[in-house]
């Protein structure tokens, strides 16, 4: 099936199984490969990606669920050689360890700071809940994004 | 995982979604926000052989107002849900609830149409629908039903849904300002509750739905008896699992979720009182 997707910034037309799922077609197809699987079966949140402005799991999105939309991934954050605030935020503040949460961690915190500028600890926390660390570097992942909601970016 | 391989169609009307499976029967399956079919289909639990998506239809995105009532579309995802103002107003009971399902990434994808035709026993929509005294409002090729929450759930994932009919509203009743609470007990965010609470009590009237105690959602009407007849919440609370046939899993054992139910409904109830 022939979809047209916008993938950060860029309109993209495939022509695709319809089973294919969107982490598969943005990694295998794309070949943009800073999103990462993890548990594949929507708990991990690694695979997080933006859909229209708002944070999934794409291993659990069809890619033709995605054919008109707007998807932005890892690799569309930074602008003109400078890295996203969230991004800055999640290096100053040393917000991972081993890296493979990452990607997901910083697309579902820039979709948590969109609904709520301004979170508590606690709002982070769990608006978090859908994205794992097996690191288990919570701490630093939420002073991250506490920090770069205080910067108001 | 990739599921297998199936024929998608897309539907650009609910007359067409309805014609669409009509066509192909019990092989075919609407595919709204994914998140309850496509996990099953990843595991061939489930394998459809065509998918007819119903995503587009945003005209059966909905939260109205209609007097005594709240009419929600089928297709309001869980995100919407839980932060409507209409809802927030006169029934909070479900803009919370649905705060509680699975997390934002899913809550953004996923919809209470969805969730309520999947008719899973652990899913916390259909438990809370049940105890508010919904109505589920369905389309099929030779047209509209309305089916009482209380005679929608029929075993584990089957519903009183025919093959070719497609839900398409949910009406909730207006609490009218009834005390009301929601308790999921579970061992880490996000996952399915081991056992969850929806209740709302309003003087002698309450209405108490239990998440995961059995194939289906269960309205424990021995409690809302209890109370109507003028016990106490405690003594209430102890006909919990009166309706209920939860099983034994890796969680929790049969014996343990009726223990659990009992607290819950009685803290449920006791919140619900204020």
């Amino acid at each position: 099936m022939k979809i047209s997707v916008t993938v950060n910034g860029e309109k993209r037309e495939s022509d695709i199984e319809p089973r294919t799922l969107l982490v598969q077609y943005i990694r295998e197809n794309l070949e943009l490969t800073g999103t990462n699987v993890g548990c594949d079966t929507s708990s991990c949140g690694a695979c997080s990606m933006h859909m229209n402005g708002e944070a999934v799991k794409s291993c659990t999105v069809l890619a033709v669920q995605a054919d008109g939309c707007d998807i932005t991934t890892i690799e569309g954050l930074a602008k003109g050689g400078k890295m996203h605030p969230m991004q800055e935020a999640f290096m100053q503040n040393h917000g991972l360890q081993c890296g493979y949460c990452t990607p997901g961690m910083v697309m579902a915190a820039i979709s948590l700071l969109k609904e709520n500028p301004n979170p508590t600890e606690e709002d982070v926390r769990i608006g978090l809940e859908g994205n794992l660390c097996r690191c288990t570097g919570y701490h630093n992942i939420v002073q991250s994004v506490l920090a770069c909601a205080k910067a108001g970016k | 995982m990739i599921p297998a391989a199936f024929d998608y169609k897309r539907a650009g009307s609910a007359a067409e979604a309805i014609s669409l499976v009509s066509q192909y029967g019990d092989d075919a399956k609407f595919l709204a926000g994914g998140h309850s079919l496509l996990p099953l289909m990843k595991l061939r639990l489930a394998a459809p052989s065509v998918l007819v998506d119903i995503g587009r239809l945003t005209d059966l995105s909905y939260i109205r107002d209609a007097g005594d009532h709240i009419a929600i579309g089928a297709l309001t995802r869980h995100m919407d849900v839980e932060k409507s103002p209409v809802l927030a107003q006169h029934v909070p009971l479900l803009a919370h609830a649905a705060g509680h399902v699975g997390d934002p990434q899913v809550r953004h994808r996923g919809t209470i149409g969805g969730s309520i035709a999947h008719a899973d026993p652990a899913s916390d929509l259909p438990a809370t629908t049940l105890a508010l005294g919904a109505t589920y409002v369905v389309q099929g090729a030779s047209g509209t039903r309305e089916i009482a929450a209380k005679d929608f759930y029929k075993g584990f994932l089957e519903s009183a849904l025919r093959p070719d009919e497609m839900l398409t509203e949910i009406r909730v009743p207006k609490m009218n300002g009834a005390g009301w609470s929601f308790q999921k007990f579970n061992r880490r965010a996000q996952d399915w509750a081991i056992v969850g609470v929806a209740a709302w009590r309003r003087g002698s009237e309450s209405g108490v739905g239990l998440v995961n105690m059995g194939s289906t959602p269960i309205l424990a009407s021995s409690v809302a008896s209890a109370i109507a007849s003028g016990a106490s919440v405690a003594d209430a609370a102890q006909k919990a699992s009166a309706e209920a046939e939860p099983q034994s899993d890796l969680n929790a054992t049969s014996d343990y979720r009726k223990h659990l139910a009992s607290v819950l409904v009685r803290r449920a109830l006791e919140e619900a009182s204020k």
